[in-house]
């Protein structure tokens, strides 16, 4: 296996770069859309704003085509399927058990990882 | 129920805050494309759907709730965490509308130009998630 030149690490190095801050942009764009609307149940629609989705795909489809950015969309579905749990459940511990919003959100970030996997193991 | 816009709320947060959240939407989308890179687009393409904002919204949600409790002498209230709630409920809501985007992405994109299909797809996520908004009022109501 030959070790990869200058180039392409300088080239890998610009599109993660390219990756972060267009990511990071969407992501407090759509942060912010949600911060100034009013009432508090609609600006949480923002919560599940395609930020990530959009700068990746837009991404995949310039550096691979089309057709890899739809196999990735096709996986997207399971993890807006495990997104939707994971909401659910946040959502009623913290108005019934009154848990707090940082040790709730984060504490049951693996219930996304393991809805998304599990999901996708089930269709594979 | 009237959607308004709250350009104020903007003042309640810190710099940092905003930092915060720019640096976690670009490492988790860093993340994804290094997680598609090695295991393929079946694997990567799951955290496109990873809940980025959800978090951080709900956490800063509760914390300036909180802060206005105490501003006003009310030491302990549970008011942040059921603001954090509802927060969590229209995500919900919004998850839904994710899920469509994805559906869109996945059927269209090897036909047609894929900008177009990511502004559609855009386009109907927002309209779907103020649809079951309002919808989820109007049986709330009934």
């Amino acid at each position: 296996m030959h070790p990869p030149c200058a180039g392409s690490i300088y080239h890998t190095c610009v599109q993660l770069l390219i990756r972060f801050f267009l990511g990071g942009l969407l992501v407090l764009v759509f942060s912010l859309i949600g911060d100034v609307l009013r009432p508090k149940g609609f600006a949480g629609l923002f919560g599940a704003a395609p930020s990530i989705a959009l700068s990746t795909l837009a991404l995949t489809v310039a550096e691979k085509g089309n057709a890899y950015a739809a196999l990735e969309a096709r996986s997207m579905m399971l993890g807006a399927i495990a997104f939707l749990c994971y909401s659910i459940v946040c959502c009623l511990l913290m108005a019934k058990r009154h848990l707090r919003a940082p040790v709730t959100t984060l504490g049951l970030l693996p219930l996304w990882g393991a809805c998304a996997f599990t999901l996708l193991a089930l269709v594979r | 129920m009237v959607i308004r816009f709250d350009p104020q709320s903007l003042k309640q947060s810190a710099w940092h805050e905003y930092l915060t959240r720019f640096v976690l939407g670009g490492a988790v989308s860093v993340i994804a494309g290094l997680i598609a890179e090695h295991y393929g687009p079946a694997i990567g393409g799951l955290f496109l759907a990873f809940p980025a904002i959800f978090p951080a919204s709900a956490t800063l949600i509760e914390k300036h709730q909180r802060e206005r409790k105490q501003r006003a002498g009310i030491e302990h209230s549970i008011r942040g965490r059921l603001a954090a709630a509802l927060d969590a409920r229209g995500t919900a809501l919004g998850t839904m509308a994710l899920a469509a985007f994805a559906l869109v992405a996945w059927q269209l994109l090897p036909h047609y130009n894929a900008a177009w299909i990511l502004i559609g797809a855009l386009l109907l996520w927002l309209v779907l998630s103020v649809a079951l908004w309002r919808l989820r009022k109007l049986l709330a109501h009934h």
